[in-house]
This record gives C-alpha cells, sequence and structure tokens, in this order.
C-alpha cells in the first residue's frame, strides 16, 4: 500500500512541464516527499528550470531560486549560511542536472564541498545536456548516441559520486527512481546530518534523450541497477556500503547481462556484440573494484573492531 | 519588515496546474476497478502526480495526466489498460 507508507503531500504539483515519462520528474517528487515542506530549492539551468512551468506560476510547493549554470552550489552556500543566522533550520538542496554538476557548475560544488556547508547536493543524472537538444556531457556514458556524439561516445561516463567521495564530505550516495525505499532512507538520512555537504547521484531516465517509450522509464531504471550498470550505494564518513538491491548483486551470476538494458534504448542501437561485450566487462571490472574496496574496508573497521 | 511591491510582483507562486498538460495525451490510461486492489504503485511512479488513489478506488486526472503509460506498465495486477485518445 504505496500510499499509505509514503507521504501523500505533493510538493511537485500536477501540471508541470516535464516530458511525458520523465524519470526526474518521478525522482523529484521521491526526494521532495522525502524532505518535506522546509526545503528551499536552488536550481541552475537543466530541464527542471522548464519543468516549474511559465511564470507567474510555479510547480513546487517549496520555495525555489533559479540560478546561473555554474552558481548553484555557491548560491546555495549563501542560502544555509543566511537560513543559519536567522536562526530558520531548513534542508538547502540543489537540485542540478548532469551538465550542471559534472561539467559547468563543479567548481562550485567543489568549493562548498570544501568549505563544509550543511548542503545537500542532488545531481539527476539523464546522461547528456536534454533539455537543449540531447548534447554529450561528461556524464554520457561509453558509446551513446547524443547530436554531438553521432556515432557513439568515444569517451566514458565521469565517476562524480567518487569524486566527491575524494573530497570527504560526510555523506556520498546515489539513488533511482525505482527505488524509492531506498531513496527515503537516504534522502532522511542525508537531511539529519549536519557539518558538510551531503551530495546524492540520481540515474534518471530521459525518454526523448535515450530513445526509448515512455512507459519504460521505471524498467529502465530497475534493470540499470539489476545489471549492474547502476549501483546503488552509500559512503557515510568515509565507509563504503551497498544498499538496496545492489547489495546482492556482488557475485556476477546474480547480475543480469547488460544488453537487457542497453536493447530497451535507441542511443545504444548502433552498437555491435563486441561494443556491449566491452561495455560488460567494463561493467564487470566496476564490481571487481567495489569487492576490492569491501574486502578493504571490512579488514579495516576488524583491526579497529 | 515588509517586502517591496516589486518583490511580490516578480515572485511566482504555487498552482496547481501550471499548465495543462492533459492535452499532450495520445493514449489514456483506463483502470479496471474489478482488478485494483488499491496497491498504490501507480500513484508512487507517476511522475505528474496525476493519480489518486482512495478506498473508493484510483482515479486519473486527465486534466493533467500525459499519458505516459508508465501506470499501465507498473501496474502488479495489470488493472489499466492504455487507449488511444483518437
Amino acid at each position: 500500500m504505496a500510499h499509505r507508507v509514503f507521504p501523500r503531500e505533493e510538493y511537485l504539483l500536477k501540471g508541470h512541464v516535464a516530458c511525458p515519462g520523465c524519470g526526474a520528474a518521478v525522482m523529484l517528487r521521491h526526494v521532495l516527499k522525502a524532505l518535506g515542506p522546509n526545503t528551499y530549492l536552488v536550481i541552475p539551468a537543466c530541464c527542471t528550470s522548464v519543468i516549474a512551468g511559465p511564470h507567474p506560476r510555479s510547480a513546487f510547493r517549496v520555495p525555489v531560486l533559479h540560478i546561473a549554470f555554474a552558481a548553484s552550489a555557491a548560491a546555495a552556500s549563501g542560502m544555509i549560511e543566511a537560513l543559519e543566522k536567522l536562526g530558520k533550520p531548513a534542508n538547502v538542496v540543489v537540485w542540478a542536472g548532469d551538465g550542471g554538476t559534472v561539467d559547468i557548475g563543479l567548481q562550485a560544488l567543489s568549493g562548498a564541498a570544501e568549505r563544509g556547508h550543511n548542503i545537500i547536493y542532488i545531481c539527476y543524472d539523464n546522461e547528456a545536456y536534454m533539455n537543449t537538444g540531447i548534447q554529450k556531457s561528461g556524464s554520457t556514458p561509453h558509446g551513446a548516441w547524443t547530436t554531438t556524439t553521432p556515432s557513439g561516445n568515444p569517451g566514458f561516463k565521469k565517476d562524480l559520486p567518487g569524486i566527491m567521495v575524494s573530497h570527504r564530505v560526510p555523506y556520498v550516495a546515489t539513488l533511482s527512481p525505482a527505488y524509492p525505499n531506498d531513496t527515503f532512507a537516504k534522502l532522511r538520512k542525508a537531511a539529519s546530518m549536519r557539518g558538510g555537504l551531503k551530495y546524492l547521484h540520481a540515474l534518471t531516465p530521459c525518454p526523448p534523450g535515450w530513445r526509448y517509450d515512455p512507459s519504460l522509464t521505471i524498467e529502465l531504471s530497475r534493470l540499470a541497477v539489476e545489471t549492474g550498470m547502476w549501483v546503488l550505494y552509500e559512503v557515510e564518513n568515509g565507509v563504503f556500503r551497498l544498499t538496496g538491491p545492489s547489495r546482492a548483486l556482488l557475485e556476477k551470476g546474480k547480475r543480469k547481462p547488460v544488453a537487457e538494458y542497453l536493447k530497451l534504448q535507441g542511443r545504444f542501437r548502433h552498437l555491435s556484440p563486441e561494443d556491449v561485450e566491452r561495455i560488460q566487462r567494463m561493467v564487470d571490472e566496476n564490481w571487481e573494484r567495489i569487492a576490492e574496496m569491501l574486502k578493504e574496508g571490512g579488514e579495516h573497521s576488524s583491526e579497529q573492531g | 519588515m515588509s517586502r517591496s511591491a516589486g518583490v511580490e510582483k516578480i515572485l511566482a507562486r504555487p498552482t496547481v496546474g501550471a499548465v495543462l498538460s492533459g492535452g499532450w495525451r495520445a493514449e489514456r490510461p483506463v483502470v479496471d476497478a474489478s482488478k485494483c486492489k488499491l496497491c498504490g504503485v501507480c500513484w508512487l511512479f507517476c511522475p505528474d502526480a496525476a493519480v489518486e488513489v482512495s478506498e473508493a478506488g484510483v482515479v486519473i486526472d486527465y486534466d493533467f495526466c500525459k499519458g505516459c503509460g508508465i501506470c499501465a506498465r507498473e501496474c502488479p495486477f495489470k488493472a489499466i489498460t492504455m487507449v488511444s485518445e483518437r
């Protein structure tokens, strides 16, 4: 009975301007339900600038500051400091796309993380500049078609959660719109933590940009996790932990083949069997690294314990 | 301290129905009440907050449903079918 488990209040109001089947809209609905009304959003240029609706209407039931592409984490830093001076504790949340996070917003994000402002930064990653016409971003996966990589992206997806872990912020986690329980637990944990920036990174499928039928958004989000292409985890004060369904996927045999995820999307239609094989190897290698990390972490904590 | 009239003028206000997005729809989800178990999965995954669940049943707000079909796809009881708007 999902409507009894999760808050019924809506903070993303119907009549917003997201595309049909938008993964980011599902994710944002869940995020705002988890955080509640005492939340201020800071939104740089991205799809959500449009989703909010035509001025002077707003599809958000929380205050929103729309800000320039490169400035969101800096603006949120100022906002949280001002609210704390006013004695009004609140969730100050940056909600930014992958372009505004891994490319254009990265220096402001890095600075805010370094200064340790008490903000939540959420990147909703649809793996390209979707709002402006599907141009490749630093978060576009290897092999994916975009309008600027017509024969497939020769580069590799930037591991931004990993970069944020290297900043030693208190909390880093990944999210998926297909797993609301995981989302709610992580958002509530992030909101309860003080003393630094909390970074969350959500993989949000995009029907027009990924070239698939909009009814498949949740199915694709689930397949991304089940194939191991998207890993659900959290890093709390430096300690890495798999979460949700990803906990059961360490063994290769438990993961679905990546082809199941790739074949539903037009942006991967041109891939040869060898390309798919290469992507499968990259995913398997990533899981080997995760297994190593968990082993080292376990040894480390048993030494300390 | 009161805000100036100018600031009041430029602020956007929360609005249900910023646009009438139901007009974008090519197919509409139709709920078969005899199969529905009121599990709320359609409500949970609707990107448009256009599904209401109560003891009386599932009601879809066609003024705002964009017809993406996620609800029909995710319904564990196959109680929702997509019907062409033509």
